[in-house]
């Protein structure tokens, strides 16, 4: 490969901010140009539905790294800056109002954004999404005075703002259209915790429950959510927060291969040898899943493309396959989930959900596929160092919280 | 503000000022030290911040709650000097701290 001199980056949100600084750790000296639409330096978003919210964080703990740092290691920001199009032919984009620029090898981390549904209503003011620090601060001031929040999607971002407002003393009630919250992404024993846990905060959550449109005041104000069984569910304002969908429009419109993201191999390579992604916006092969393709919102899915990548543009060997891990604090819960089920035949439930600390392990015969700690860090960090070896193990010793997960590998 | 040293599994060190009130962490983080992945963003979560305190200094940092416990527990270089820098929030007392980054966490 002749030597790289310009990597550029559009998108600089968790994954795009932490492979840039990953290229520079890694050595590589030549130009880094890093775009991102929001006016800010990278940040964590995470926070932004937790402490944050609750003011226990500032914006500057946020912040990936402080902003000399660009400078200090010569990375090159065009911050509120959106990049209109891709030119792969002659390797340039083009930005809002018509720079034009020219890279050695893009990278596309251009992330996710909420999902939008065509509610009739949906445009009221006091009708929230939360992704960015802007939406993030439009959301405080509602949070607090004992002001009731709708979450319309029982995922996690819906119930981590739920717990934020009830910290706040404000109220919240989760409306959730599958039987039960977290339906797509958590077991039925976490899901079944977590509400009871949330209901006995004191936050309402409705599941089985389609929402038809959104009622306002005269002012123009949300006032109410109405369900298709007829009921009317009285708010100060609601949150958006039924999912993500890929920011893939720009790859798309320059060709690359997407199918509900952009198409990626596990160096990060898209369909156009010069363009990378990583991140939300990306489907990519698990390599402990037999190569299946998936699209993850995740930070330790992006930061994990983001050392492949560059370990690919730095000529590094390519770093071994990671078992994915999400978490999410709630209350004063810690949940920590290691690996994906996917396959499971099995399931079994340590320690004692009434003791709010238990692990859900999800096992394909004996092989441990995936672990659903709540409150139980050790059987968390146990099961990511133990999945990624698909290691037999001794059924009953899982089941048995008084031995560590790392110790009930089958023996001979 | 308070000097922090961080020393790389190789013995390089680096001391840097850190502010009040922030985490070991932090000060990292804000001063480009590698060997501290802090993949998870200080929400102790995650175990890639993990250092090795001072012998002279295990004693000023208060003790650790149960979720650090439980994720050093799964380190698999833990040894009793163990903490996880997230979790320690610099003052006047920790002026001069020294801490060691484990090897495992340079990739």
């Amino acid at each position: 490969m002749t030597e790289i001199t310009n990597i550029t980056i559009v998108g600089a949100g968790h994954g795009g901010g932490t492979f840039a600084a990953a290229l520079r750790s890694g050595g590589y000296t030549g130009e880094i140009v890093l775009i991102g639409d929001e006016p800010h330096i990278p940040y964590q978003r995470p926070p932004l539905s937790k402490d944050y919210l609750k003011d226990a964080a500032s914006f500057q703990q946020l912040q990936l790294k402080p902003e000399q740092y660009y400078l200090d290691q010569h990375v090159s920001t065009h911050l509120g800056s959106r990049v209109e199009s891709i030119g792969p032919a002659a390797k340039s984009i083009t930005l809002e109002g018509g720079l034009s620029l020219t890279y050695g090898v893009l990278v596309l981390a251009t992330g996710s954004r909420p999902r939008r549904i065509p509610l009739p209503g949906v445009d009221l003011k006091g009708i929230h999404e939360l992704r960015t620090i802007a939406d993030a601060d439009a959301l405080k001031p509602i949070m607090q005075d004992g002001k009731r929040i709708a979450l319309i999607g029982g995922g996690y971002i819906g119930l981590e703002v739920a717990a934020s407002a009830i910290g706040l003393g404000g109220g919240a009630v989760v409306i959730e259209r599958e039987a039960r919250v977290l339906a797509r992404v958590a077991s039925e024993p976490l899901s079944n915790f977590l509400q009871d846990f949330h209901r006995a905060k004191g936050v309402e959550i409705l599941v089985d429950s389609q929402v038809t449109a959104l009622e306002g005041d005269v002012e123009g104000f949300v006032k109410a959510v109405l369900l298709s069984d007829g009921r009317r569910i009285p708010c100060d304002a609601a949150l958006l927060c039924v999912g993500g969908v890929p920011n893939d429009e720009l790859a798309k419109g320059a060709g690359l291969a997407c199918d509900g993201g952009i198409v990626v191999d596990l160096s990060g390579r898209t369909s156009d040898p010069s363009i990378f992604a990583l991140g939300d916006v990306t489907r990519r092969p698990l390599p402990l899943y037999d190569d299946q393709m998936f699209r993850l919102e995740s930070v330790p899915n992006a930061l994990e493309q983001g050392k492949q990548i560059a370990a690919e543009l730095l000529g590094k060997p390519a770093p071994a396959a990671e078992v994915q891990w999400f978490w999410s604090n709630q209350y004063d819960l810690k949940i920590q989930i290691a690996g994906l089920p996917l396959g499971a035949d099995r399931r079994i439930v340590r320690g004692n959900p009434d003791d709010g600390k238990f692990s859900v392990c999800h096992l394909a015969g004996s092989r441990l596929l995936c672990v659903e700690a709540v409150n139980s860090p050790a059987d968390f960090l146990g099961a990511k160092a133990l999945i990624g070896q698909k290691p037999a193990m001794d059924l009953d010793k899982v089941a048995d919280s008084a031995i560590a997960l790392k110790a009930a590998i089958l023996s001979g | 503000m308070p000097k922090i040293t961080y020393v790389t599994f190789d013995n390089i060190s680096t001391t840097v000022e850190v502010a009040n009130k922030s985490s070991v962490m932090d000060g990292a983080k804000n001063h480009g030290i590698d060997g501290i992945a802090a993949d998870c963003g200080g929400a102790c979560a995650c175990a890639t911040c993990h250092v090795y305190v001072d012998d002279a200094f295990v004693a000023k940092i208060p003790a650790a709650t149960d979720m650090e416990l439980g994720l050093l527990d799964a380190v698999g270089d833990r040894r009793p000097t163990s903490r996880l820098s997230c979790q320690i929030t610099v003052g006047p007392e920790l002026d001069g701290l020294v801490v060691h980054m484990p090897e495992s966490q340079y990739s």
